[in-house]
């Protein structure tokens, strides 16, 4: 775990605020959050809540229109190279080079990281993750379990400190799904890496998320554990809130 | 740490993250054979077509066969260093879009200057692979001999190289406002270069209205420079310079074009979407 792992917290967004040239309204409006290091974060809402688009700010792929925001104490804006050599990203909705082999890919990325003694640590990813017998597969011809499974070794080649992981289980089946989600369990818990999650599957969220921010149209409209958050609607799971918050039902008008 | 130590640290870095760019680039080519073959095949039947017309000429005006084939096949060799390298920079921008990877690619510590640098790496990869067969078959078949010139060749190969870059920098920039829309210029914009270049004939063939357009070419110069060299035998060193000036001149304005899209990018969200 880093030296000042304590001292500054994975995320700090402040009045973090999208719009995009040409657009009426704000894709984000004035978020702001305090990722601690370690945790584990959900990042939920609906299609259009502005997910996708705070993921890309805190990646430094969108330029933010007011606001700001420190990644493992780097400003973005100033200084983004320094977070993202110690941050890393995995989305099925983006894809690794599929005519070059697994390990290719992952060596590449190796580069790109500057990680030392890549050999080593593409080995060791592969042992964890059961990719070994995938090592020379051209990416392409994998199953959406085995892509899922290399594009986590890509995001875990440089032993990040921060994870943005966008819908890591989406397209698996059921079991694949919960193997990535003990796997991910079992990483943090080992690395001390923080991980902010973006996902629609609440059961998923509920499990792994010690903190959820439920968006909406752009702002943060609710945030807590999921325990505080399926007390305070008086619901059962995370899917019920969040139904309740996508249909602007209030708290007090949630039917017994 | 002391200051040098950091300074090579970091230098040793920015040149490994540019390696692993080039690493996947290289790594496609050796699962893939058609792209090298690709490669090779339009400088190869530009060579051969051009041979023929030059021996189709030298028979019609024997006494200037020997020079009419060094200007003609000088021109084709040498423009397809000025294509190859433009393509070869722009296509490997492409080949990142077409696999959906430009998204892993902008949010690792890849710098913007490195990514350019990588792509330089691959188009002067891309160049000797694909121009060096067809100037090996001139000098087999036509007994035409690139290097007959002299080391002044290198020059003239790294003005065209630098201009090539240039040109695709800006045809990169194209590709990051519109989109993957654009990627057709990435084979066509060169050749309309191609008349103002001077490459068969020299600049006062060209009405005096258009001699500020080709002389703002690095390309007329080196192709001014090459006849010089051919008919002469004598270094036209006021051309090479000026092909320089201007590559200088080009290269600068066009990575300002393109940091200034790159920026404008990430403000539009473009690089989310870039492949759409």
């Amino acid at each position: 775990m880093d030296r000042d792992a304590d001292a500054t917290p994975a995320i700090l967004a402040e009045g973090l605020t999208k719009r995009y040239p040409g657009g009426t309204a704000a894709a984000v409006e004035g978020l702001s959050f305090r990722m601690p290091r370690g945790a584990t974060w959900g990042l939920l809402g609906g299609n259009g809540a502005g997910k996708t688009t705070t993921i890309a700010m805190l990646l430094g792929l969108l330029v933010p229109s007011g606001g700001r925001i420190a990644c493992l104490g780097h400003d973005m804006a100033r200084d983004r190279f320094a977070a993202l050599a110690r941050m890393n990203f995995s989305s099925p909705y983006i894809a690794l080079p599929s005519r070059i082999s697994v390990a290719e890919n992952l060596r590449v990325y190796a580069h790109l990281y500057d990680v030392p003694q890549a050999g080593r640590r593409i080995a060791e990813l592969a042992a964890q993750l059961q990719l070994t017998d995938l090592l020379d597969r051209p990416a392409g011809q994998l199953s959406a379990g085995q892509k899922t499974r290399v594009a986590l070794a890509k995001a875990l080649i440089n032993r990040p400190a921060l994870l943005l992981l966008d819908e890591p289980t989406a397209s698996l089946d059921p079991d694949t799904g919960d193997w990535v989600r003990s796997w991910l369990e079992r990483y943090r818990a080992e690395s001390g890496c923080a991980i902010l999650l973006a996902s629609h599957n609440m059961a998923e969220v509920e499990r792994l998320c010690g903190h959820v921010l439920m968006m909406k149209q752009g702002r943060v409209v609710d945030q807590g554990s999921p325990a505080d958050l399926l007390a305070r609607y008086g619901r059962d799971d995370l899917e019920e809130v969040f139904l309740d918050i996508a249909r602007g039902r209030g708290r007090e008008e949630i039917p017994a | 740490m002391t200051g040098d130590t950091s300074r090579r640290s970091a230098a040793a870095a920015a040149l490994r993250r540019v390696w692993g760019l080039v690493y996947r680039h290289l790594a496609l080519f050796r699962r893939s054979w058609p792209r090298l073959l690709e490669l090779m095949y339009w400088p190869i039947l530009q060579m051969v077509v051009w041979g023929f017309v030059t021996a189709y000429l030298a028979g019609v005006q024997n006494d200037t066969a020997g020079i009419a084939a060094g200007m003609l096949l000088g021109g084709v060799l040498l423009w397809e260093v000025t294509l190859r390298s433009q393509m070869g920079f722009s296509i490997s921008f492409l080949e990142e879009i077409w696999s959906r990877n430009l998204g892993h690619v902008f949010v690792s510590p890849l710098r913007p200057r490195e990514l350019v640098a990588g792509l330089m790496a691959m188009s002067v990869i891309r160049v000797l692979i694909g121009v060096s067969p067809a100037v090996l078959l001139a000098w087999l078949l036509y007994h035409f001999g690139l290097f007959s010139m002299g080391p002044v060749v290198v020059a003239f190969f790294a003005a065209l190289l630098v201009m090539g870059w240039a040109v695709a920098l800006g045809v990169t920039s194209l590709i990051l406002r519109y989109g993957a829309g654009a990627e057709a210029l990435a084979w066509s914009v060169l050749f309309g270069l191609t008349p103002f270049s001077a490459v068969f004939y020299p600049v006062s063939v060209l009405p005096a209205w258009l001699h500020p357009v080709a002389y703002s070419l690095p390309s007329a110069h080196v192709f001014e420079g090459m006849r010089a060299a051919l008919l002469d035998g004598t270094i036209a060193w006021g051309h090479l310079g000026a092909a320089f000036a201007l590559d200088a001149f080009w290269m600068v304005v066009m990575a300002g074009v393109f940091m200034r899209q790159f920026e404008d990018a990430r403000v539009r969200g473009a690089l989310l979407n870039i492949g759409e």
